[in-house]
């Protein structure tokens, strides 16, 4: 029986005291223990940035490699071994900046990969400067004048590229967070949860209170399938920011589509073959 | 013997299919064949040629001088200054609007036959095609051969017609005929670069390959995709060059062997993740094949001018190898000794080519065999369970020999296991000790320096290694080595490396250094401008070359010229 403790690993995260980010590996913990998903059958991968530290925080296979290149890395792995559950956990900066170009791919591919993003809408590893979803106008150190680019609106940008699973949660809501992500873990195909997260240290804006009383648990009252009302929903982020699964699909995934590894991972399939054939 | 034959022509007028075609029909008539190709880096137009050399020698290096210039295009007339006494020149007056005087012309009217006979003016290729092998007095059967060879699995309207179309150019009547000599009748078979890397690749066992498009790595990428089924390869064209080579870490992470290729602007986005691989100590090969740079530089030509970046690319200290195969066959053995030497050390491995390797067809006999070195380095499934608590990154003492803890694939086990692109412990998580970062910096890069070098092979030696004249060089410029080591005028010795990071140790290299010391004409040819090459031997193993040949025109060296430059030392 799976206990709590079979997924710590005993190191002491080295985040500020009161951070976001202990929320959201507590909710990792109790969702992978309500789903019965051993530290072995998962392969945690990240990048650079707070977020990115969590995968050191928990009993797990894990592969933390470049800032903003957590997808290729997990595309390859979930390619190379599509049995493993491979989740991601990155930042802001971290997936909407640095990793852009591989999100926009991400979403056309559909791997069978979960991506969590801590989304505090600043740079806290590198202390203070404004992020893709910064708000516009925001002074910092390194913005003078202000952040003078309009916010990225994730929610809006996974829905438009027909992300097979797009939901936002907060890490102020501990239940709603874990079942959130129990069921992007469950989601066949590529997930993408947003979780707005406060910053203790860098964002004295969006603190919990600033959250507390904007957000709002939603059930989708629409077809999850409906794109257009998928993207109205997504629109709504000033007075009331809601949290909930936006939109959903089942298309096959990424590895579904390869023929090679219909039957048989691509690890079991490692071998020498004969190349006699090649030489004509 | 041998015989030169150049085709050239706008891009889109299939100068390179006919050029393959008479690449097979000479080894398939058991010739010794080298082609190699010239071309813009355009879809239609410009000026591209294919130059195809054959005979009884062995050939491995391109010509300067011409015994048949095929030519559709006005450009193909300017090389009638390298046709030899006897040579011959074929052209479509009416087509190229412009009459030649010298004897050595002959006028075809390729449309014309054409269109009297109701084919279309795209059979010009295959009417010149049947026209030369008749020049050649080479009986039509094998013509025909070829021509079913290559049109295998068209529809028959198509395949008549071709064959219509040898006859056209059979029937010409040409006045001019050429007796070849008598070849050793054995079939050859025909391999480039491309087909060297991607047999080197499936045959080590690669189960993954990431690319973004780029010349001239592109041809390794399709040949891969093109037996990615058969051979049960999972490829995939990525975003950019920064996600092909993550993607292949991944995939190694996971246990497969993986491998991604890219030419020099490529390569430069790939720099991060090579640092990566090294960092985690996670095997991948990548496929550097260089084209002249700087930036987007010659995209179509070739250039030797990436040999140190290869070598230096990446930040902070870590190993890697690379090598830099001469001709097709030690393409395929060097990418083979790359995944192997990738896995056994948990590093980065690198083979460099350059479009002048890739692009050129050599022949080979018929029953060449191959044998791969090929061992799997890692842990799977039970025998994982014996590591009772798995240390991916276990220390070492870098003064010993005692091998690296293997590579375990992460789900095969319970036992869990991490990397981390930070400095980390033995377990791979992330720490700030100076202790621990010494002891990783050891086993990370002392240990795996001193052990690698024990695998790296030494130069080879062509020619009289007594002769004062010794000529040096690496990668692609294999082929004029060679035979500027068999020409029968000068005696010359050559030596070519091929292993070039690390370089084979000093106290293993006794014949090589002692040939040099005793020469006092060493000259050092390499295709760059800086002399990446010779920095490199001078740097290693402390002697300074007297001469040197640098080519930076985009095109390789050809054999003539070459002479040509060791008389002017001389």
């Amino acid at each position: 029986m799976l206990s709590y403790k079979d997924f710590d690993n005993g190191t002491v995260p080295a985040w500020c005291p009161g951070c976001g980010n202990f929320a959201i590996l507590d909710a990792f913990k109790k969702a992978l223990l309500e789903l019965g998903i051993e530290p072995y059958e998962i392969t945690l991968v990240s990048g650079i940035g707070q977020s990115s530290k969590l995968p050191h925080y928990l009993k797990c296979n894990g592969f933390n490699g470049l800032h903003g290149r957590s997808l290729p890395v997990a595309t390859g792995i979930s390619v190379a071994n599509h049995k493993q559950k491979v989740i991601i956990f990155g930042g802001d900066g971290d997936t909407y900046g640095e990793g852009g170009n591989h999100l926009l791919h991400a979403f056309r591919r559909n791997p069978n990969i979960k991506l969590f993003v801590h989304n505090n809408a600043v740079y806290g590893l590198t202390k203070g400067q404004a992020s893709p979803t910064t708000e516009f106008g925001r002074r910092t150190k390194a913005q003078p004048f202000g952040s003078l680019s309009e916010p990225l609106n994730p929610i809006a940008f996974a829905i438009a590229m027909n992300c097979s699973f797009v939901a936002r949660s907060f890490s102020g809501s501990p239940e709603h967070l874990k079942n959130i992500m129990k069921m992007a873990i469950n989601h066949e195909g590529f997930a993408l949860v947003d979780i707005l997260q406060i910053c203790v240290s860098f964002n004295k804006v969006n603190n919990f209170e600033w959250y507390k009383k904007r957000i709002y648990e939603f059930n989708a009252d629409y077809d999850l399938s409906d794109k257009l009302k998928a993207f109205e929903k997504s629109q709504e982020f000033d007075e009331r920011i809601p949290l909930g699964v936006f939109y959903s699909n089942s298309r096959p995934t990424f590895e579904k589509n390869i023929p090679v590894i219909k039957d048989k991972t691509l690890v079991s399939m490692q071998n020498f073959p004969d190349i006699t054939s090649l030489i004509c | 013997m041998n015989y030169t034959i150049r085709i050239c022509g706008e891009a889109g007028q299939g100068i390179q299919t006919t050029g393959e075609g008479f690449s097979r029909l000479f080894s398939l008539l058991g010739y010794n064949v080298f082609s190699f190709q010239d071309y813009e880096s355009r879809i239609r137009g410009g000026h591209n040629f294919y130059q195809i050399t054959f005979g009884t020698d062995e050939i491995y290096a391109p010509k300067k001088f011409l015994d048949l210039l095929l030519t559709f295009d006005k450009k193909g007339l300017e090389y009638k200054n390298l046709l030899r006494d006897d040579g011959i020149a074929i052209y479509d007056a009416d087509y190229l609007k412009k009459s030649e005087h010298d004897e050595k012309f002959i006028n075809c009217p390729f449309r014309q036959l054409l269109n009297n006979a109701r084919l279309k003016s795209i059979f010009e290729n295959v009417v010149s095609f049947a026209l030369v092998a008749n020049i050649l007095s080479i009986d039509r059967k094998y013509v025909y051969k070829v021509i079913y060879d290559i049109f295998a699995g068209k529809p028959e309207d198509i395949i008549e017609q071709n064959i219509k179309a040898v006859d056209i150019g059979y029937d010409f009547d040409v006045k001019r005929k050429v007796n070849l000599p008598a070849s050793d009748s054995e079939e050859k078979i025909l391999l480039d670069g491309v087909k060297g890397v991607g047999i080197g690749a499936i045959g080590s066992g690669c189960k993954f390959y990431s690319a973004y498009p780029m010349t001239p790595s592109t041809g390794v990428f399709q040949y891969i995709g093109t037996h990615a089924e058969k051979f049960n390869i999972v490829v995939e064209q990525a975003e950019d060059e920064l996600s092909a080579i993550n993607m292949a870490i991944g995939a190694s992470f996971a246990g497969v062997r993986a491998m991604t290729g890219t030419s020099g602007g490529g390569f430069a986005l790939m720099n991060e993740a090579l640092s990566l691989s090294g960092m985690t100590e996670t095997p991948i090969v990548i496929l550097l094949s260089q084209r002249p740079g700087p930036a987007t530089g010659f995209p179509t030509r070739t250039e030797q001018g990436e040999l140190l970046y290869a070598i230096h690319a990446g930040h902070g200290d870590f190993p890697r190898v690379v090598f830099a195969p001469g001709d097709p066959l030690e393409c395929v053995y060097l990418t083979n000794k790359a995944f192997d030497i990738a896995e056994k050390y948990q590093i980065p491995a690198i083979v460099l080519t350059d479009q002048h390797l890739v692009d050129s067809l050599y022949s080979y006999k018929k029953d060449l065999k191959l044998k791969l070195k090929n061992k799997d380095y890692r842990l799977r499934s039970a025998d994982f369970e014996n590591y009772q608590d798995y240390k991916r990154h276990k220390f070492l003492d870098f003064t010993k020999k005692i091998p690296l803890i293997p590579l375990a694939v992460p789900g095969n086990s319970r036992q869990l296991v991490f990397t981390d692109s930070d400095e980390h412990d033995e377990y791979g998580h992330i720490t700030e000790d100076g202790e621990v970062r010494k002891r990783m910096v050891e086993r990370r890069y002392f240990w795996k320096i001193e052990n690698i070098r024990n695998e790296i092979s030494l130069p080879k030696i062509y020619g009289n290694s007594d002769s004062k004249i010794v000529l040096i060089g690496f990668g692609s410029n294999l082929g004029v080595l060679k035979e500027i080591a068999n020409n029968k005028e000068i005696s010359v010795c050559a030596i070519h490396f091929s292993e070039l990071f690390p370089l084979p140790l000093k106290e293993n290299s006794n014949e090589f250094l002692k040939i040099i010391s005793r020469s006092n004409l060493t000259i050092c040819i390499e295709n760059n401008a800086s002399g990446q090459f010779q920095k490199l031997v001078e740097s290693e193993y402390g002697f300074k070359f007297s001469h040197n040949l640098r080519k930076y025109d985009g095109r390789p060296f050809n054999y003539d010229e070459v002479l040509e430059d060791i008389y002017a030392i001389l």
